[in-house]
Parts: structure tokens; sequence; C-alpha cells
């Protein structure tokens, strides 16, 4: 038995440790030498981006961001750590679901067709900075996407193979609302290892890390043979796990300050009879008349899993790639059917979404497709945020629920699901 | 400016098999059996035309699968018609430009229009906001000389298009499709959403939320890979409106977060300003607040 093996059991998943927040690099380096593509949290174009990550030094040091309806702006804060920002336009979604990727490719050799196998040869992906909200929407696109009655081979193969180093927030933009949504703000599943900055006020010189799983405690064992990967006591354990649990608190306390954008919350009660039983619901209109169908809401959304299949043929007509590219409920495309269109209004398409989204996932996946991680509110250019349009819908229902007289319950989505 | 073949709810999706690719449909014209091709240019700078050229090894792999037979842009050698596929650049601005118009419509069996200037009168058709005839003093020595109309209008006025291309200039990648499409007879797959998917799809930060720059990306349609917000500038429209473009919301957003009603105007008026949406909006914007003077506004 090799010392590695006794350092992987003395970080076995569950343990807690104490890191250095200079030693992030150990972490990158292990990662990278494991054949890696590290990706992390980085300042890039007026935002946090998710990007390749060969140095901690990148990651975003003394940076925030302030979130509202329709606004992100990056404010340098000497205090803030590494990852004391929240959530940026990009998720994991971007890396196991890319906007495109090429399914099958199939050559027609002396008039039958063949198909040629498409070279996969990725690197494994390890993401540094995943929130809870992250997490909780990849365990929805895993639903998604390896189901037991199909796997999808190119996300099932780079979710096997990911890595999830995940931090525990210990601040929250407006736009957030995952305390609503009961998915976060602490990380409870689906990560390796998960940071945690006990520090109160400005940022810490370590993180508390906390092993999830056996190739977490691998990684964390490789790190401390490079430097110190110290003990925490029972006291320092029960601090970095009240970080997320005071933030949580928080969240549910927050009201509204003047002249500061309003923290956001959703009332989930009873919300996919609410929605079903309010299709006929004036304010879809009301939406519509801001609504741009500009796509925005959906392509940043992390659970958002729409795509749309087509052959790209080349001018001989003999080469032919199966494309597959993201696709919005926002497309006209979308709605397009044999003899006709489903959903030709602006109207139907963000009924659609919303419906489908808080209500018609509960039918379809067994859980809501919202993490309330607040980026659709973000950046849709427009500032149409998910949860006042419910509050609206909610505030102006009859009382309980209870649909108008002559008014039948729907028992099943409106729209086919996607 | 309607995106004819593709706005065609009841014709083939998108999805369809490889064999449909097949090319069953091609109807051979030339004594080599290629379908023959010309391109015609009316008021319009070249650009889309060159944008044919700059294709490059995929137009040269064009010109094994089909006769260019007329196309002075690239050759002096001109073969009479009819023709399988006319592309037209350029938008129509004088007398002789409406008579010859249907003399090409007449020549070809399908008619496409390239870009800004042939889908939507270009940025030329600024000119209809505008008198003629203070133009021609204003530019001409001599303005005597000059047979004009009083406006820039497109293709799509004066002759059936079955399709319009959009872009200033279009893309190369939308203009082999089209033209495949048309060879094998399918519906060409250019989309009608906004250039937000592209911004997406690339993973660019978007200007207007991150920066307050006042994008017309949300209600311009895709096509060209988003190339402006990706090098931090504001998309300017060159695809003209998207598919239920609402432009009275965005620009009422960008109003009330500090941008001149006039700066807005502007914006919406470029290379499609004469496209419908953009044409209304640039006008309502123009109109100003009831009772108020756009020039005089802060």
């Amino acid at each position: 038995m090799n010392d590695g093996v006794l350092a992987a059991a003395a970080h076995q998943p569950g343990s807690w440790h104490r890191l250095a927040r200079r030693d992030l690099q150990h972490l990158i380096d292990v990662l990278v030498e494991a054949g890696h593509r590290v990706v992390g949290p980085q300042v890039a174009d007026g935002a946090i981006v998710l990007r390749d990550l060969a140095h901690a030094d990148d990651l975003p040091h003394g940076w925030l961001d302030e979130q509202d309806g329709g606004s992100y702006r990056l404010r340098h804060d000497p205090g803030a750590g590494p990852f004391d920002h929240v959530v940026g336009p990009h998720s994991l979604k971007n890396f196991l679901f890319p906007p495109r990727d090429t399914l099958q490719r199939w050559v027609r050799v002396a008039g039958s067709w063949q198909e040629q196998a498409i070279p996969r040869d990725e690197p494994p992906l390890a993401v540094i900075g995943a929130r809870a909200c992250d997490l909780q929407a990849l365990a929805v696109q895993d639903a998604i996407f390896i189901r037991a009655d199909y796997a999808d081979p190119a996300y099932a193969a780079r979710r096997d193979r990911l890595v999830v180093v995940a931090v525990n927030c210990r601040r929250a933009a407006a736009t957030c609302f995952c305390h609503s949504m009961q998915c976060g703000p602490a990380v409870t599943h689906s990560f390796d290892l998960a940071l945690t900055d006990p520090a109160e006020g400005a940022a810490g010189d370590a993180f508390a890390v906390e092993v999830g799983s056996e190739r977490g405690a691998g990684l964390l064992a490789e790190v401390a043979r490079r430097t110190t990967v110290g003990a925490l006591d029972d006291e320092a354990i029960a601090a970095a796990r009240r970080v997320p649990r005071d933030l949580e608190s928080r969240m549910h306390a927050r009201s509204v300050e003047p002249g500061q954008p309003r923290p956001r919350s959703l009332d989930t009660e009873g919300i996919r009879d609410l929605l079903f039983d309010s299709l006929a619901h004036p304010r879809w209109d009301e939406v519509a008349t801001r609504c741009l169908s500009c796509t925005n809401c959906t392509l940043v959304c992390p659970t958002c899993f729409c795509h749309s299949v087509g052959e790209v043929a080349d001018l001989s007509g003999d080469h032919v790639d199966r494309d597959r590219r993201w696709a919005s409920c926002f497309e006209i495309d979308h709605g397009r059917m044999h003899g006709g269109n489903a959903r030709p209004t602006t109207a139907s398409r963000y009924r659609q979404w919303l419906t489908h989204k808080l209500a018609g996932w509960i039918d379809q996946f067994g859980t809501s497709g919202c993490t309330g991680c607040g980026r659709c509110i973000t950046w849709c250019p427009v500032g149409i945020d998910i949860t006042e349009e419910v509050a609206a819908i909610r505030a102006s229902s009859a009382p309980d629920g209870q649909p108008a007289a002559g008014h039948e319950p729907s028992p099943s989505p409106p729209d086919a699901p996607p | 400016m309607s995106n004819a073949i593709s706005a065609d709810d009841a014709g083939p999706g998108p999805g369809a098999p490889p064999a449909s690719v097949a090319g069953t449909n091609t109807p051979p014209h030339d004594s080599r059996g290629k379908p023959r091709i010309a391109v015609f240019k009316f008021a319009s700078c070249d650009g889309c035309q060159l944008q044919l050229l700059d294709a490059a090894n995929r137009f040269l792999e064009l010109a094994e699968h089909v006769e260019i037979d007329h196309f002075l842009e690239a050759r002096s050698r001109s073969v009479p018609g009819p023709y399988d596929l006319g592309l037209v650049e350029g938008s129509i601005t004088t007398p002789h430009d409406v008579e010859r118009i249907h003399e090409v419509r007449a020549q070809c069996r399908v008619l496409v229009t390239l870009g800004a200037c042939a889908t939507a009168g270009g940025i030329q058709a600024l000119r209809n906001w505008g008198r003629i005839d203070d133009f021609l003093s204003a530019v001409y020595a001599s303005p005597q000389f000059i047979d004009t109309l009083a406006t820039s209008t497109p293709i799509a006025d004066h002759v059936h298009v079955d399709f319009e291309l959009r872009g200033c200039p279009v893309d190369t990648t939308q203009l082999v499709e089209l033209v495949t499409a048309v060879l094998v007879g399918r519906r060409p797959r250019v989309p009608q959403h906004a250039v937000c998917v592209e911004c997406k799809e690339r993973g660019t930060v978007c200007v207007a939320v991150a920066r307050g720059i006042p994008c017309l990306g949300p209600v311009t349609q895709a096509g060209c890979g988003a190339i402006c917000p990706a090098h931090d500038r504001e998309c300017f429209g060159c695809y003209g409106p998207a598919e239920a473009a609402n432009l009275v919301s965005l620009t009422g957003w960008y109003e009330r977060r500090g941008t001149p009603r006039e700066e807005l105007a502007r914006l919406v008026r470029s290379f499609n300003a004469w496209a419908p949406a953009f044409r209304e909006e640039g006008d309502r914007l123009s109109a100003g607040p009831a009772g108020t003077d756009v020039e005089s506004s802060p």
C-alpha cells in the first residue's frame, strides 16, 4: 500500500480539511496534470465568465457583481475573495451541452450512405467555482440527458468524467432566489470538492474543503503531496457549515431597501396548478408587450435543454453532418409543425416557457425546471422578471388557486413538452 | 422583407433525413446538365457579390456544380438567359432599374435577393425621408443630367421574389446554404431568430446588459455570427428586423435608461432603415413625444 492510497483514505468523502487560498494553484495543477480541461470564473468583457483556467491568479480576486433586471455590473472591492461574486452569464450547460455539436456524419459512396465515426477526443472537464444552483441545474439536466431508456452519449461521456469543485456562496445578488427553489445556497450534492470561506467580511486566507466523492478524495490527496492540507476541528467545520445557512436566512429576511435592487423570491406554493389554471390570464398578453422573443432567458438558463437537429450538406450533397444546436421556445421555428405554427405569438411563447419551466417540468421530470439562479432576470435585455410575472399571476388569480366558475383545471400541460 | 421561402409554414421543416438532399430535384439547363446561375447588380456597393467571391474554396466547388453564366463582377463573359437561379444585389433607384428588374425576373426561374439593399432598400433608402432635389443640387454640379427616382426601394416592391437573403453584406455560409438548397429543391436553413442566439452560441457577454450599450441584437435577425458584440460594439441591425421584433419595448427600455430618442432613431435608421419594422420605429421615434421637437430634446 503506497502513501497515495493512505492519503486518499485520510481525505475520504464527508471529511473536511483546510486549504490555504494561495494553494488553489496546486489544485489546478493536479487537475491539469491528470489531463483535465480546467474551467473557472474569470473577469472578461465586463462580466465574470467561465473560461479555461490555468492560473489561480486569474480568478476574480477583488471583484463583485451587482445584478438586477436587465443589468449586470462589476464592482471592484479589495476585500472580495476569488468566489465572492455569484453566477455570471455562463453555466455548466455551456460545456456539457454545448451550443453546437455534431451528432453524426454521413458520406455517400457509390450511391449508398455510410456513417463515419466522429473523433471524440476532448479531455475530461473540471469546473471550479460551481454553486448550489449550478449543481441543481446539473441534476436537472442529468435527468433529461441520461435516462434509463435513453442516454445522450456525448452528454453522458462528458458528465461521467466531470470534476466539480463547488463553492458555498457567502453572498447573494438581488436576482438570486435559490432559497425559494430550495436548492441553495448550501452545496449538498453532485460535487467532488466544495470550498467554503468561513471568514466574516473580507475574504479569509484559507478555505474549508469538504470532500464529496472518492474522486475528490483522490484529488485532495494529490494536493496534499504538494502542500499542507490542514485538519479542521469540529468547531471550524461547524463554522464553515454555517456560512451558506446564514446566507439562506439572510435571503429569507431580505427586504426592499431604498435605492437598491429589489431582492427576489418566488412563492412556489401550489405553483403547478396556479399556472395551469391561469392559461387565459391577461398577464401573458401584458408581458408580451415587453418581451422581445429574443431567446436570452432560455439560452442563459442552466436547465433549458431545447435543441434542434438538422442536416448540413456540402454542395455535392455527398457529405452530410447531423448537427445539434441550441434552440429556444421563443423562436418561431420551435412551434412550427405540420399544418401551422403552435406558438405564433410572443404571448404564447412566454406562456409556454414559464408554464413548462415552473409547472410542466414537475410532471415531466419530478422537479421544477428553475433553480433560482436569476440568470433569466439579469440577462433579459428589458429586465423581465420571472418572479414578478408569477407574483402578478398569483395576485390576480382567485383565492386558493380556485379557477373561475365554468373553467376546468387542466390535468396536463397545455402544450406538448419539447 | 419576408424571407418568402422560409416563411411558408406548410413547407418541410428542418430535420429531414439525409436522403432528402440527394439532388433528385436538380433542373439541368445547360448542355452539360448543370444549373445556370446569373448575378445581377442594381444600386449597391458590390459587397454582397464580393461575399460570393470571398467564399473562395466553396465558390470553386460551386463552379463545379453550376454554370455561372452571368456575373460581371467576376468575369466579362456573359451568356444570355434564361437562368435557373438569379441572384440580385442592390435596390431600385432609377427608372431604368425599374425596367431592368422586370427583364431580370422574366429571365430567372428562381429569383433571390442578396443583402440589405435588394431586400430593404439599403442605406441609400435614407433618401426616402429627404427631398431628392436637395440631394441632387448638393451633390452634383449639373443635376439636370441625373435621371433618378425619389426613392430607393427593395426588389420585392417591383417583382416577385422567391427568397430574400439578409445582411450587409450577406454571410457566405448562408449564401452557399441558399444556393445548395435551391439547387436540390429544399427550403434553405436560414433562421429568423435574433442575433442574441449567435452571441450566446459564441459565449459573448451581452453588451446591452453588462455595459449598458444600446444594441439592436434582440430585434435583429441572426446570420452574421454576432460579430460586433464580440468586439464590444452594439449590433447595428445589418440583417434587418428579426421575426416578432419588438422595437417599441427595446427602444423604450434604452430611452428610460438614458439614451436620447434621436440617437435611437438613428440606430434603427441605417442599412435596413426602410425595412417595415425598423421604418415604423424610426418614424415613431422621430415623431417624438406628442408636442415636442425631437431636435431640441436633450
